[in-house]
């Protein structure tokens, strides 16, 4: 496949990312500490204040399934012993190890120096970094985050999150880092966390323009990058943040859609989706090329909300730094319940104006697979629009049936252009 | 006349339709895909012309005093006449290929042994081929492929061993030839092969020859083709001419039963579960994931794995007195399974019997998770014709959603290709 045109924002976050990674595998020489965490709920403004690196095996799995290496490392996975049916961004981390557990720079990963598992909604976070701390015998933090089983979060819960962190997280950082905790730099990083905040909202908020000028999917999914992981709450992530928007401006004033892969733009766009569900990493543009090559954008999405949701009005508040940490971490949509699901996705119909809601089941991700399919009934009812669902997986290739996928989506297409045409004239 | 054509690739067979402005059936049309997508979508269309023309001359006949309550006869005999043309020009072809194809190392020396018993198998084949296309002679399958191998297997055997040769050797160019024949459409035009029918049939030339010359020179032109199914992408098609599936499958059952409310169609490597509006307009749908667990292809296995053919299954599974339970339709692991339950002493007919039973429970699944069955019910695909399958359906069908009317037509297989046809004539016509 040729190489991706990228714009300015996609070539500053490749080089933010290239730094990360140089930062994490020369931490023995620089003698900085790192950390593993997850996305969903990680604490990177906390981590920013110890000066401790931030390294994600969630992204290290999805960069190693868009490098078409995830394969190799999820059987290696399985030989020793992890069953088929175990998450694969585990068995591609698991796996990793057992290959010289090597960073896309080429250097090995210098062991964690601590886990902090912040984890929010998905419960094989906790078994991953079980088997993680059995491999590197370092202190491992646990954030534990009530889940919002009744659709919203209680003071209850985020006092008991705030005193983890007053007790447990913060003096455990402390400890790995030797650097005291100072609320203030906390502040600093907060700050800057809602400042890019504000401008990844806006960019996602203009895929209610028809056309749209971005795929908040496929595109989306590079959007989130940044605040997602290693850069919430740094002045780099106000600079990707506001390079991006005013890509995003200048489309949205020219009436231009996304920017392909390929270099061209997606403007013709028949079919506005929106999509539920994590993407398929080792099929990347060839699932993405599925969608434009039939003229379908994708509106809104659920996954560019696992890191944090963002648009219904939460931001990081620099005057109440550790309780707005608690309420992101209860806000990240891999802990809302399935009732708030489903009004998410309606509320995205609606306002997206969108032909319907696509979901992307993924195979080994019961956390959030788990209900999909009567959440999908429900905003079918609610919204009148057709649903549809796909099966595919994170990074295991062996799950991605082209020919399957391809027929269902083009089944979909029809259907919405069929029914918009009424039964009259079904052709 | 306008002809709207709909054609269906399998990944089994393919099939194709021909309808009128009228939006009636004219034709229909089957040949197995063989990996040849090209081809098997020529073949299928050609099969449905020739039906067409068939049913041509049937509405030419019904006008006509003479042929009065002898119409079935007549076109049977026109039909078997013209299939045997058909067959013999094939054959021909097979033959001038399997020639063609002596050379190389392994036939050095022996080019004309090999030769002659090449030509004398086919001489016999030529012979018989009068008794394969008589008057009620029963053919286990129209494609020429299984017409051809069966009696070469067993005379090119005889001729190889009279003439002291290894049969291996003749057995290798047929294997070699037949792909490359099968792979050619038959050539020439249909009109002249039917106008030789007509002449070497038995039947009284004199009152029909007119009737059925008239119906001939009717020009049958391709208005607008629409091509669906698994090897949909592979048509020379543009893509306004390409249809999903499972949006063809839904109006075709439509057309059949417009009634139907739910479809089921169990193909040879998807099963999907549908619901169509009053109008045959898809509202939902489910299928199987990647994995072909369940679908046709499975029986094919099967079937295989017993040494029998696929058409048996179902009348030996209805000869169960007692089911077995069969926990995995996985099509890999099915042959294991089976022989562990042979093992075990099960018969074969009841171990079938929990196989169908098997097959029928993961298309109850995949039917629930795409909103239940409602009434009308139609079941469709190459299973719909397993009797077998069927009675485990209709009791399943009943135990879980009461009584709902199935529906299942005996050209169920054509439903993929019945509704490309219509999505055909709607886009001319509408």
């Amino acid at each position: 496949m040729s190489d991706a045109v990228k714009e300015p924002s996609m070539l500053l976050q490749k080089e933010l990312i290239a730094r990360n990674y140089d930062a994490i595998t020369s931490a023995r020489e620089t003698g900085r500490k790192v950390s593993s965490t997850f996305v969903p709920g990680n604490l990177n403004e906390l981590l920013l204040c110890f000066g401790i690196v931030n390294n994600l095996p969630e992204i290290n799995a999805i960069q190693n399934g868009m490098r078409k290496l995830s394969g190799d490392y999820i059987m290696t996975a399985e030989k020793s012993g992890h069953s088929e049916d175990v998450c694969t961004y585990v068995k591609a981390d698991i796996g990793m190890m057992g290959k010289g557990n090597i960073a896309p720079n080429g250097k090995p990963f210098p062991n964690p120096d601590v886990l902090l598992l912040s984890y929010t909604g998905c419960y094989t976070f906790m078994k991953w970094f079980e088997l993680l701390r059995e491999e590197y015998k370092c202190p491992t933090l646990m954030l534990h985050v009530p889940y919002e089983g009744d659709g919203q979060s209680t003071k209850n819960m985020r006092d008991y999150i705030v005193k983890q962190l007053k007790e447990v997280i913060i003096p455990g950082l402390e400890e790995v880092s030797g650097v005291k905790f100072d609320i203030d730099r906390l502040r600093e990083a907060l700050r800057n966390s809602a400042r890019a905040e504000d401008d990844l909202v806006w960019v996602l908020e203009q895929g209610k323009r028809t056309p749209s000028p971005i795929d908040a999917y496929f595109g989306g999914v590079y959007y989130i990058g940044p605040i997602f992981t290693a850069f919430r709450g740094t002045t780099d992530a106000i600079d990707y943040y506001r390079t991006l928007r005013a890509e995003v401006q200048a489309r949205a004033d020219a009436g231009l859609g996304p920017l392909m892969p390929d270099g061209t733009t997606l403007s013709e766009q028949k079919y506005r989706l929106v999509v539920e569900g994590p993407p398929n990493w080792t099929h990347f543009r060839e699932f993405w090329k599925m969608f434009s090559d039939e003229g379908a954008v994708v509106v809104a999405s659920t996954y560019t909300k696992v890191g944090g949701m963002y648009d219904f009005g939460f931001r990081h508040d620099p005057d109440n730094p550790l309780e707005s940490l608690a309420d992101y971490c209860l806000g990240c949509y891999t802990n809302r319940n399935l009732p708030s699901r489903v009004e998410i996705l309606t509320k995205y119909i609606e306002e997206y104006q969108a032909d319907g809601l696509l979901t992307n089941s993924i195979k080994s991700c019961n956390s959030f697979s788990a209900g999909q399919l009567m959440m999908m009934r429900e905003v079918e009812k609610r919204t009148g629009k057709p649903g549809a669902f796909i099966e595919t997986d994170l990074v295991d290739p062996r799950y991605f049936s082209a020919a399957n996928v391809k027929n269902r989506l083009e089944s979909y297409f029809q259907m919405i252009e069929q029914k918009r045409r009424g039964g009259s004239r079904a052709a | 006349m306008q002809c709207f054509i709909g054609i269906d690739l399998g990944s089994t067979t393919t099939k194709a339709v021909v309808m009128d402005e009228n939006l009636q059936v004219l034709g229909r049309g089957i040949t197995n895909s063989r990996s040849n997508y090209d081809t098997a979508a020529k073949v299928s269309k050609q099969e449905a012309m020739i039906d067409t023309r068939l049913t041509l001359f049937r509405r030419a006949l019904a006008d006509v005093p003479g042929a009065a309550g002898h119409v079935d006869e007549i076109l049977a005999d026109l039909e078997r006449n013209f299939r045997r043309i058909q067959f013999l020009e094939q054959l021909e072809d097979l033959e001038a290929t399997a020639i063609g194809n002596i050379r190389g190392p392994r036939f050095e020396g022996r080019e004309a042994a090999v030769r002659e018993v090449l030509e004398e198998t086919f001489r016999r084949l030529r012979d018989k081929s009068a008794a394969l296309f008589a008057p009620g002679a029963r053919r286990k399958s129209d494609f020429f492929r299984d017409l051809a191998g069966a009696d070469f297997m067993q005379v090119g055997e005889a001729v190889s061993k009279a003439a002291g040769l290894p049969f291996d050797l003749i057995l290798n160019l047929y294997d070699k030839s037949i792909i490359e024949v099968e792979n050619r459409p038959p050539a020439g035009e249909m009109e002249a092969k039917f106008l030789r029918a007509l002449e070497s049939g038995t039947m009284e030339a004199g009152t029909i020859a007119a009737p059925v010359q008239a119906a001939l020179a009717i020009p049958l032109e391709e208005t607008y083709v629409v091509g669906t199914g698994y090897g949909r992408v592979r048509l020379p098609f543009p893509k306004e001419h390409i249809r999903s599936e499972i949006l063809c499958h839904g109006l075709g059952a439509h057309m059949m039963y417009p009634g139907t409310r739910t479809v089921l169609d169990i193909g040879g490597q998807d099963t999907k579960g549908i619901q169509v509006d009053p109008a045959g307009i898809v509202e939902n749908f489910q299928m199987n994931d990647r994995c072909a667990a369940g679908c046709g292809r499975y029986l094919g296995y099967i079937a295989d794995e017993m040494n029998m053919g696929l058409h048996e299954l179902g009348p030996l599974a209805m000869a169960s007195t007692k089911q077995v339970r069969i926990n995995s339709t996985c099509t890999v692991f099915a042959g294991a399974e089976l022989r562990d339950r042979l093992a075990l002493g099960e018969k074969r007919e009841d171990i079938l019997a929990g196989l169908h039973r098997a097959i029928i429970l993961r298309a109850m699944s995949i039917l629930s998770r795409a909103g239940g069955v409602k009434d009308q019910f139609t079941f469709t695909g190459g299973v719909a014709k397993n009797e077998a399958a069927v009675r485990e359906l209709r009791k399943l069908i009943k135990e879980n959603y009461g009584d709902v009317q199935i529906n299942i037509d005996p050209d169920s297989i054509y439903t993929g290709a019945l509704g490309g046809a219509t999505f055909a004539a709607r886009a001319v016509l509408n």
